[in-house]
């Protein structure tokens, strides 16, 4: 089959912007993406630039996006690609400097997963033989340890889009491998500097990372459970973790969500900058009548509600 | 056509032009709907970060209601449809954990079977209903207007909760009811975005970024209008619009209503009704594009 290919290049030496430029090349309907754009390379234009190597999904260096989704090229199937649409569309990873084509500085990804120290700190005697770890715990890690750092992952990440302070999801993942792992030492100083701004509360919940690695990291997923530690080793006093808090309680006092308190309780009460300046906001609201009822109320049922909630919080 | 409603919580809060709208709309289009009155808060997605059991139990609780009553569950909120998709998901393919689950409803009688479809309005539309009965209702079609739509995260993704497999156009629901009902619809790259709405009181600089860019771009591509059918992104990109364009240093000043506005408003029910003027982005300018 004659399979239509656009690709967004770019070449810096060339001191001109990135355009695209339209490819046709015949392809078996068993092949991948990559299998094209390699076709293309050898036989068409030996200037494409694309990194690749392992081509089974274990090496991670052929991350693109691939019609606007980042992905692996080498496990995306043509046919896949277009599923719904006359031509794939190839473009850089998102969220990055392109050096040529399709391969991208991978340079600030590597110096975030070096901020999360992704190695494991033992504190107290070093063992006789080798550490010992139950079997449960490990089986938890299973998940995390299949990231290959391919990047797809931070490339459609939407708050790097607008913040790139942001540690990203591939980086806070690898935190989780070790923060989570029995025989590291230094798990509160790990959570502590992960709730940090440009840690794990700055998570939009947005899925992208979900949806597009190919390995089912869900490092969303595993950003969630940093959460979920940082909050039982008491590392509260930040905005992220007085929101669920806030949403938690007012669920369980009334079985919905009282927005007005929500709001307030999750800048807190002594963040007075913050809360005066919900005040524009709320005139705003209050003339448009767009507003929640002036007296929060109880809902029919908020009893059998909270009777849930003393159940399954007492576990 | 009958629903077991679960309205959410926005649209009895800060919403409550969306909780009308719907009333107004599911009328035209003979939607029968028996509100979940006794039904709790999905937990929004935030609940399950502390305690993912507690989470699923209170959405199986509603779950059962609907059961009880032997109807489907109707929804008019991205988020809310994404975590229920989610929680029955897991529900309905682990029995064991199901089974864990009712031993707590059982606290109150309840017992979920694992029977009961959840889907949003905007599926309802395309899918229980149909556009070709949708389009006879039109009566101030929206010629030449142009729309943006915005579907908000928790409905498009992770795809494997949200039947995606069995209904693979569902990222395109809001284009073909734009252009049933007379208007054109806007290709944006921001449409399958996040509105920043999540991380508001965490990191606001960036979750303004977010709704500003995608406002910002919309316009650009010529958009007279967005419309969303998370009531969540609509706090974002109406209540917020004014502080991302303060911080984008640009007037936007675009018109976000929500998706039985849209509809309402081509089946000529009056914009009052719909509550078209309880918006902070006054909604005059898209309304008077629209032909009476």
């Amino acid at each position: 089959m004659e399979v239509a290919v656009k690709i967004k290049r770019f070449n810096r030496e060339s001191g001109s912007g990135p355009y695209y430029e339209d490819f046709k090349v015949e392809c078996d309907e068993h092949e991948m993406v990559l299998d094209a754009l390699i076709k293309i390379r050898e036989y068409q234009d030996q200037s494409l630039a694309l990194r690749c190597s392992c081509r089974s999904a274990i090496c991670g260096s052929c991350a693109m996006r691939v019609n606007g989704h980042a992905g692996l090229a080498c496990n995306t199937k043509i046919t896949d690609a277009l599923a719904r649409s006359d031509t794939i569309v190839v473009e850089p990873a998102g969220n990055t400097t392109v050096v040529k084509d399709l391969v991208v500085d991978a340079k600030p990804f590597w110096e975030k997963i070096g901020k999360v120290q992704p190695w494991l700190s033992p504190v107290g005697p070093t063992p006789d033989h080798e550490y010992i770890v139950d079997n449960a715990d490990m089986l938890a890690l299973n998940q995390v340890m299949g990231c290959i750092m391919c990047g797809a992952c931070v490339s459609d990440c939407t708050v790097l889009e607008v913040d790139k302070r942001f540690l990203g999801p591939a980086a806070l993942a690898k935190a989780l491998r070790f923060a989570g792992d029995p025989r590291d030492g230094i798990q509160a100083e790990r959570l502590q500097t992960l709730g940090q701004p440009g840690g794990i509360w700055d998570c939009t919940h947005c899925f992208e990372c979900v949806q597009v690695c190919p390995k089912g990291v869900a490092p969303m997923d595993q950003i969630l459970e940093l959460r979920r530690k940082a909050v039982e080793q008491g590392f509260v006093n930040n905005n992220g973790a007085r929101h669920a808090e806030s949403l938690a309680n007012s669920v369980k006092r009334s079985s919905w969500l009282d927005e007005k308190r929500l709001i307030v309780e999750s800048y807190g009460f002594r963040n007075v900058g913050a809360l005066l300046g919900l005040i524009p906001t709320a005139l705003r609201s209050l003339l448009a009548r767009k507003m929640p009822p002036l007296f929060h109320h109880k809902r029919p049922g908020a009893d059998k509600v909270k009777r849930i909630f003393e159940k399954l919080e007492s576990k | 056509m009958k629903y077991a409603w679960y309205p959410g919580c926005v649209s009895q809060g800060a919403c409550p032009e969306l909780f009308k709208a719907t009333l107004a709309v599911a009328d035209k289009l003979e939607i029968e709907l028996v509100e979940l009155k006794e039904a709790a808060c999905t937990g929004a997605g935030i609940l399950s970060e502390r305690n993912p059991e507690l989470s699923d139990t209170l959405n199986a609780r509603t779950f059962a209601m609907a059961e009880k009553l032997g109807l489907p569950i109707m929804t008019i909120c991205s988020t809310c449809q994404g975590v229920m998709s989610q929680a029955n998901f897991k529900l309905r393919n682990d029995p064991d954990y199901l089974a864990k689950v009712n031993e707590t409803l059982a606290l109150e009688g309840l017992e979920y079977k694992g029977t009961t479809k959840v889907s949003h309005l905007l599926w309802i539309i395309v899918e229980d209903i149909g556009l070709d009965k949708v389009e006879p209702l039109v009566t101030r079609p929206l010629t030449g207007v142009k729309i943006a739509p915005f579907y908000g995260c928790y409905i498009l993704r992770p795809t494997m909760f949200l039947d995606f497999e069995g209904h693979p156009e569902r990222d395109t629901y809001i284009e073909q009811i734009t252009t049933t009902l007379g208007g054109i619809a806007v290709d944006y790259s921001g449409k399958t975005r996040c509105c920043g709405f999540p991380i508001l009181t965490m990191n606001e600089k960036a979750s303004y970024a977010m709704s500003g860019d995608h406002l910002i771009e919309a316009k650009e591509e010529g958009a007279d209008v967005m419309v969303t059918p998370c009531p969540l992104c609509h706090l974002n990109l109406d209540a917020a619009q004014p502080k991302a364009a303060r911080q984008k240093k640009v007037q936007i000043g675009l018109p976000v209503i929500h998706l039985p506005q849209m509809l309402g408003l081509s089946f000529g029910i009056p914009p009052k009704k719909l509550g078209l003027n309880r918006h902070i982005v006054n909604t005059k300018s898209f309304v008077a594009k629209v032909p009476a």
